[in-house]
């Protein structure tokens, strides 16, 4: 009874291996190219042929001038988009309050006329590391800094975050964000 | 809680039951050998595959026949996973030119894939080469999917046969959920996938400038950015559909690669309960009786969706320390606010924790926030779902098998209160299958709890813990609750990718699936050898409101008798902790 | 029903004494290891003592006080549960010493040869084997069972059913077996022995109701493997407990890691010692009050079958109908009155002593005021019924020749005689079979006179009884020997779900088979050796006492009283006894809820200050918390000790509802009723300065 199964087991976990792990992945990847081949390849965004960034991938902002995105754990540098990882401090770690105070304090530091409480995801390390984006209030929060620092009106700055705002999937599905890099890039350019 | 937690809630859900009939439809037909579309026009490929493997697919198995199928197979899988990983820096497509996994992490990972646990030791991007991947992930993603379908499919005719000594072909049953049901739902999750931005691609990584250059942790300067690439999108749909959960990247679907906008994001939580939904009403279809599918259906969620509008709940209210150092975690139009430590903006607090409470209802175990960093109660809600035997969805097949193992004890209980032997489906449930169904009720608990005990007092398991105090408690606690559960989620801040864990780990996969896949095949056997017993005005009906509530009951306190003592000196306390400051 | 067998008050003296000391006896781990649940109990009170006396020693974990406290009440767990089963057995040895009485050693009348006359020696009892033939005379006991080759006598089987009437028994047919310690009151017997010493039905019945051939039945075991998981889980739960607490201590810095007193504690608590302890009394109670119906099981099982039957099958006759046929209208020939022709038909019955005859004679008086006359005083000569003719009558001293038969008979009677039978009639005679009844027709020499009209009376309440069945879920199909159209007419009347008509041994045994191949559980009742083919194929064979030894040995539950509807009393005592199982159990585990409130703040609040929270029943202190609970845990055993002995109510009701009722009894009582209790307990602790 299991002298029989010998035979099957073997040649049919070959082929199976052959059609999910061979055939699979490479019909999905040669449709990709195809259809999708900026997607597929990591939606990154090119600046004279170069590439410059990735508008999925965060990348670590700490100059006043541009926006800040939300920490991240990653080491040995921070947006290491070659090992993601996330901080895992528990919620009642002092470790965790720790950073928390400090980072406030440098976005106070920064900007000290701004009284207002920092929005939470500013302070708080992203899952991934790599999280490209932040929310809308925690961009509100940076605009003052950053027009100050460039010399340019608050609704200038407020109307190119907006500009790189994504809302919820129908209005519903998910939490409407911004791209930090991208609106920095923006920033950047606007300039010019 | 606010008006957008309950919607999306409420939309996720919807969605989900309105694919569960067409779905389940389909897969009745596909294990009836029925015509349904597909099964038609790839009929000439099974075929094929029967002939090439030598596979009698008329051939029917006995108990025994089908579970020496199911560890052959299975075995197969985890020798040339092991080997695979060992062998990888010899092998091709390794573009990182990664080295050979140590032989403990290689254990632990072989195990982890072919147990349908996908509990990541290894750090996806780092550890493994694009051959692993593919050769060796995807291919145990799709195959120990099918197997747990393939036992449940078994399981299924046990109760719908009259006096058969047989069960079924594994075969014939692995390579029809392989070919017509995992493969087609994976392709088409992840050409949507890609088009959102999941990579596939065979190109290793893609250097780009930093915008502001940076500085590492010893001062050097660093101004490239590094993107790990890779054939992502093909994996992250069948890790989610086969409820494995196994990332690409480290930290699974929060990597902007793996899930980077809100529609993704839906498709790939919906991917999460998708089949172990569906199955639900496979089953009433494949028994004639679709009401007693829609009944197991509605007690999954009765204990899923309280969990689910809790674990939003607690992390909405976000975490009180973070007000008293002036931080603002309210939710206006603007924010979603709530407790967003390991948490990426784009989820927000509804969409993490509906994922977390996904994933560890189904046994899948892929994440898109940090389970660690979770509020004591919106992390013990995951944890409480894994220890509650993964059967409220569960894995794809083992998560509704295991829920008519828990079906079982309740008929068996129900049927002594109002006085009358029980019986489930026409099938007198007799000590022999109290006795297997009692086994896995019990394994699992068992490796939990003594996993546990050990872990807490060896010093080297100790020390593996990250946050201090009772948290840490919790971080091993939940490593096993999720292995022994074949979950695969974990608190990632406990450094489990060393000897004694790897091993321990290992083996508590190990004995979580196999344990559990014989005894439900004996159950499969002995119920196909009776004769159905007719329905009367005595029979205890098994599709009422008051037969679910009570089978709710018995899954909520056989689950919290079992862990309460546990579960109150971790999260728990905790709890109590942060409230009294 | 039973007279001298009656239930005995619950907790009578004489009873509860023998058990308290019995329950001493039963500590012996031997007993014990048999129920894993008290097994552990065994150990947690063993493990507690030792640890009394170290602390006595001055080495203890905890206040030696406390310890001992715990402990006694682990004592008093096991002797609680002990003495419910002492209890139960205490009531069916009482039961048995008032049989064994019946089963005196009594000199037998040993025949040389098997008949009556020949020459016998006196001998024992207890010598006599199976086959050998004894004479039994007027006031003698018959001194084993056995089966009358001659003779009638009336009997006294008072000893046995309780019913001091005497029963007529007699050779051949269906009332040939006689049971040892009955007493002939009349005439002699003539018996063939029918089994050895110690195997008679009364040793047998002993041995029942002592628990002494008590085997485990298939959901006693599912039961206790159900069981054994919970304790082996909860038994995990507590041990992983200590490890968990050591690291707790170490990590927050405070308190001391949970006392091995107060862990036996908690997991005797969480066990389910109220269920596992009452296990075997429920059983053992379960057999008792079958005897107390006047049933004798053969095994536990058969009890346990009872409980699960889906279809009943009956005789008619006797069971559903009263047996005889009652005269219930006579229907007069064309141009004939009515009063002529029951006048004619009470005539041809005067001296016809059988039933339908003396009916017939009572309706022609109360419905048309007919004087009976008497036979002598017409100078007429009755003509009896005879398997010839077919037709019994009268003749006249004035020379009327008057007879009453089956149509036929008189049919051909009337054709002899140059007589023709009147159309009209027919159609008469059609609809009074059509209807389920018997037509009776009576003819004076040529000319047909009419029809009587004999109807089977259906016993009065047996409809209420089987609408009661069917509300059980259970089935009822009649058998009967009539034909299609009067089964039909009775059943309907009845109200049975079904009938075997023109029923053969052959078509009943069919009629079994089939019903089983479809899954259904089948109990049927029978007395006649011809039932026993169709008894061994039932699941539930239950055979009339008054039967023959072929139908009792078929049976596996013997009705001593010979009620055909004591089905519905065995079934209610099967369910009775799964219920109260089914019960205790949910009702156990729902207590667990409540103990992890009270012990396990109790136990870590020295650790976490914060768990204090979780005493939501705010107990005094921790060691009042913990001695609270586990006296709870050992006084619900008492206090349920009445209930398993009784058993749960049963009513005959939907599944769904039943389960609802009982969930909520059990289930949310249990969850509840312990709140209350042990927070009791812990006000008078507290009252009394215990703690």
């Amino acid at each position: 009874m299991f002298k029989e199964q010998i035979k099957p087991a073997i040649l049919s976990f070959l082929i199976l291996t052959i059609i999910t792990g061979v055939l699979y992945p490479l019909v999905v990847t040669g449709i990709a190219k195809v259809f999708f081949p900026k997607q597929a390849n990591g939606s990154l965004i090119y600046r004279n042929q170069k590439p410059i960034g990735s508008s999925l991938i965060g990348q670590p902002f700490d100059n006043p001038k541009y926006f800040w995105g939300r920490p991240s754990a990653t080491s040995p540098v921070a947006f290491n988009a070659s090992a993601s990882s996330g901080s895992n401090l528990g919620p009642l770690n002092s470790a965790l309050a720790e950073t928390i105070t400090n980072r406030i304090k440098l976005y106070k530091a920064a900007d000290p006329n701004n009284t207002a409480p920092v929005p939470v995801d500013l302070v708080t390390s992203s899952a991934s590391g790599l999280d490209p984006h932040i929310s809308l209030a925690a961009a509100f929060y940076q605009i003052s800094r950053v027009a100050r620092h460039r010399n340019l009106s608050q609704d200038t700055v407020k109307k190119i975050v907006l500009q790189h705002t994504k809302g919820r999937l129908m209005a519903i599905i998910g939490e409407p964000v911004v791209n930090v890099l991208e609106v920095n890039l923006e920033l950047d350019e606007y300039k010019k | 809680m606010n008006w957008f937690n309950l919607v999306q809630t409420a939309i996720f859900l919807s969605a989900l039951l309105l694919l569960v009939k067409p779905l389940g439809i389909y897969m009745a037909l596909v294990y009836e050998g029925k015509p349904a579309g597909l099964n038609v026009w790839l009929a000439p490929v099974e075929r094929w595959i029967y002939r090439l493997s030598f596979i009698k697919p008329d051939m029917s198995m006995s108990w025994k026949t089908y579970a020496a199928a199911v560890m052959l197979f299975n075995i197969i899988g985890i020798i040339v996973v092991y080997a695979l990983q060992r062998l990888q820096a010899y092998l091709f497509l390794n573009p990182m030119s990664i080295p050979a996994v140590p032989p403990d992490l290689a254990f632990n990972t072989a195990v982890s894939f072919a147990t349908n646990t996908n509990w990541q030791s290894y750090g996806g991007e780092t550890t493994l080469s694009y051959l692993t991947q593919m050769l060796a992930l995807t291919v145990q993603n799709f195959v120990s999917a099918a197997t747990g379908m393939a036992i449940l499919a078994a399981l299924i005719r046990g109760f719908v046969q009259k006096q058969v000594e047989t069960i079924g072909n594994f075969w014939v049953d692995l390579v029809r959920s392989t070919i017509y049901v995992l493969i087609p739902l994976a392709l088409i999750l992840s050409l949507i996938l890609v088009s959102q931005g999941v990579v596939q691609t065979f190109k290793s990584s893609a250097k780009v400038a930093l915008l502001q250059p940076t500085k590492d942790a010893d001062g050097k300067i660093i101004s490239e950015q590094t993107l790990a690439l890779g054939p992502a999108a093909s994996q992250v749909a069948i890790k989610q559909l086969g409820t494995n959960g196994g990332g690409f990247f480290n930290v699974n679907s929060a990597h902007p690669y793996e899930n980077p906008t809100a529609l993704s994001n839906f498709l790939e939580t919906l991917a999460i309960l998708l089949i172990p939904a569906a199955l639900c009403y496979t089953f009433g279809f494949m028994v004639r009786d679709r009401r007693q599918g829609w009944a197991i259906l509605a007690a999954m969620l009765i204990i899923f969706i309280p969990c689910l509008l809790s674990c939003i709940y607690f992390e909405q209210k976000g975490n009180p320390l973070f007000d008293r150092l002036g931080v603002d975690q309210n939710a206006t139009a603007l924010q979603p606010g709530g407790n967003m430590e390991g948490k990426e903006a784009r989820f927000g607090v509804t969409s993490s924790a509906v994922w977390a409470t996904a994933t560890t209802a189904a046994s899948n175990g892929s994440v898109n926030s940090m389970h660690d960093s979770y509020m004591p109660l919106g992390g013990l809600i995951p944890m409480w779902l894994m220890q509650l035997g993964e059967v409220i969805f569960g894995g794809v097949g083992s998560g509704l098998y295991g829920m008519i193992a828990f079906v079982i004890i309740a008929v068996f209980i129900a049927g002594l209160m109002i006085g009358r032997t029980p019986e489930y489906l026409g099938k007198k449930i007799e000590s022999y299958e109290m006795k297997m169904a009692s086994l896995m009720i019990l394994i699992p608990p068992i490796l939990v709890l003594v996993g546990t005990a050990v872990s807490v007092v060896l010093p080297q398991a100790k020390q593996a813990i990250f946050n201090p105090g009772t948290h840490g408690f919790s971080e091993i606690l939940y490593a096993f609750s999720s292995t022994a559960n074949n979950n695969g989620s974990a608190f990632a801040g406990l450094s489990t990718n060393n000897f004694f864990y790897n091993l321990t780990l290992g083996l508590v996969m190990f004995f979580a699936r196999y344990w559990l896949v014989i005894p439900i095949l004996a159950i499969a056997g002995s119920l196909s050898r009776k004769k159905v017993v007719p329905a009367t005005q005595g029979t205890l009906p098994t599709h009422t409101p008051l037969f679910i509530l009570f089978l709710v009951m018995v899954v909520l306190i056989v689950g919290a008798l079992t862990f309460f003592p546990a579960l109150a000196l971790g999260p728990i306390v905790e709890h109590l902790m942060l409230g009294g400051g | 029903m039973s007279k001298s067998q009656k239930a005995k008050s619950l907790f009578e003296p004489s009873i509860v004494w023998p058990a308290i000391i019995d329950s001493m006896k039963k500590l012996d781990p031997r007993h014990q290891i048999k129920n894993p649940v008290m097994f552990v109990v065994l150990i947690g009170s063993i493990l507690t003592t030792g640890l009394w006396l170290q602390a006595l020693l001055g080495y203890g974990e905890a206040p030696a006080g406390f310890i001992l406290a715990v402990s006694l009440w682990l004592w008093f767990t096991l002797l609680f549960a002990n003495f419910s089963e002492a209890m139960a057995e205490g009531r069916g040895k009482a039961q048995a010493a008032s049989l064994r009485r019946v089963r005196r050693d009594t000199p037998a009348k040993k025949l040389l040869k098997p008949k009556y006359g020949s020459t016998y020696e006196t001998v024992s009892a207890t010598t006599l084997r199976k086959g050998d033939v004894v004479l039994v005379e007027a006031g003698d006991f018959i001194p084993m069972d056995g089966e009358i080759i001659d003779g009638v006598a009336s009997v006294d089987e008072s000893a046995i059913t309780g019913e001091s009437a005497p029963v007529i028994r007699e050779s051949g047919g269906d009332r040939s077996a006689v049971t040892g310690g009955t007493r002939v009151l009349s005439d002699w017997l003539v018996v063939r022995i029918s089994a050895n010493p110690g195997q008679t039905f009364l040793d047998h019945m002993i041995a029942m109701v002592e628990g002494a051939k008590r085997q485990k039945t298939p959901n006693e075991i599912a039961l206790s493997i159900l069981l054994a998981v919970f304790t082996l889980i909860f038994l995990l739960a507590t041990v992983t407990l200590l490890p968990f607490s050591i690291y707790s201590v170490t990590t927050s810095g405070h308190g001391n890691p949970v006392t091995v007193t107060v862990l036996v504690a908690l997991l005797v608590c969480l066990i389910p010692t109220t269920i596992g302890g009452l296990l075997p009394a429920i059983g053992i109670a379960g057999m008792d009050r079958m005897i107390q119906a006047n049933v004798v099981a053969a095994s536990g099982r058969a009890v346990e079958a009872a409980g699960d039957v889906d279809v009943l099958l009956l005789d008619k006759t006797g069971t559903i109908t009263l047996g005889n046929r009652q005269a219930v209208d006579f229907i007069p020939a064309w141009g004939l009155t009515v009063e002529s022709l029951a006048d004619a038909a009470q005539l041809a019955s005067l001296s016809d002593e059988t039933p339908e005859g003396r009916s017939i004679v009572v309706l022609a008086k109360e419905k048309y005021r007919i004087r009976e006359r008497h036979i002598l005083e017409l100078n007429a000569k009755f003509i009896p019924f005879t398997a010839q003719t077919r037709m019994s009558g009268v003749d006249l001293g004035d020379g009327r020749q008057i007879r009453k038969g089956a149509v036929e008979a008189i049919e051909a009677y009337v054709n002899k005689l140059g007589g023709s039978f009147p159309e009209d009639l027919k159609s008469t005679i059609e609809s009074i079979s059509k209807s389920g009844g018997t037509p009776l027709v009576v003819a004076e020499q040529t000319r047909v006179l009419g029809v009587i009209h004999l109807k089977d009376i259906v016993k009065g309440g047996i409809r209420e009884r089987f609408a009661e069945l069917r509300r059980m879920g259970i089935k009822t199909v009649m058998i009967t020997g009539d034909n299609h159209l009067t089964a039909a007419a009775i059943a309907a009347e009845a109200g049975m779900d079904d009938f075997l008509a023109q029923a053969t041994p052959e078509t009943k045994l069919k009629l079994i088979r089939e019903m089983q191949a479809g899954g259904r559980l089948v109990a049927m009742t029978g007395d006649g050796t011809n039932d026993a083919p169709a008894l061994a194929q039932a699941d539930v064979a239950v055979a009339m006492n008054t039967g023959t030894q072929a139908a009792k040995e078929a049976g596996n539950l013997v009705d001593l009283d010979s009620n055909p509807t004591k089905l519905i009393e065995i079934v209610k005592i099967g369910k009775q006894l799964l219920m109260t199982r089914g019960s205790l159990t949910t009702f156990s585990i729902a207590n667990d809820v409540s103990k992890y409130f009270a012990i396990i703040p109790a136990a870590f609040v020295s650790t976490y200050p914060a768990l204090a929270t979780l005493n939501i029943m705010r107990l005094a202190t921790p060691a009042s918390a913990v001695l609270s609970a586990v006296i709870f845990n050992a006084i619900i055993i008492i206090f349920l000790i009445p209930l398993a002995l009784r058993g749960v109510p049963y009513k005959p009701k939907p599944a769904n509802s039943l389960l609802r009722n009982n969930l909520l009894v059990y289930g949310l009582g249990g969850i509840i009723a312990p709140f209350i209790g042990i927070k009791l307990i812990d006000m008078i602790l507290v009252v009394l300065h215990l703690v």
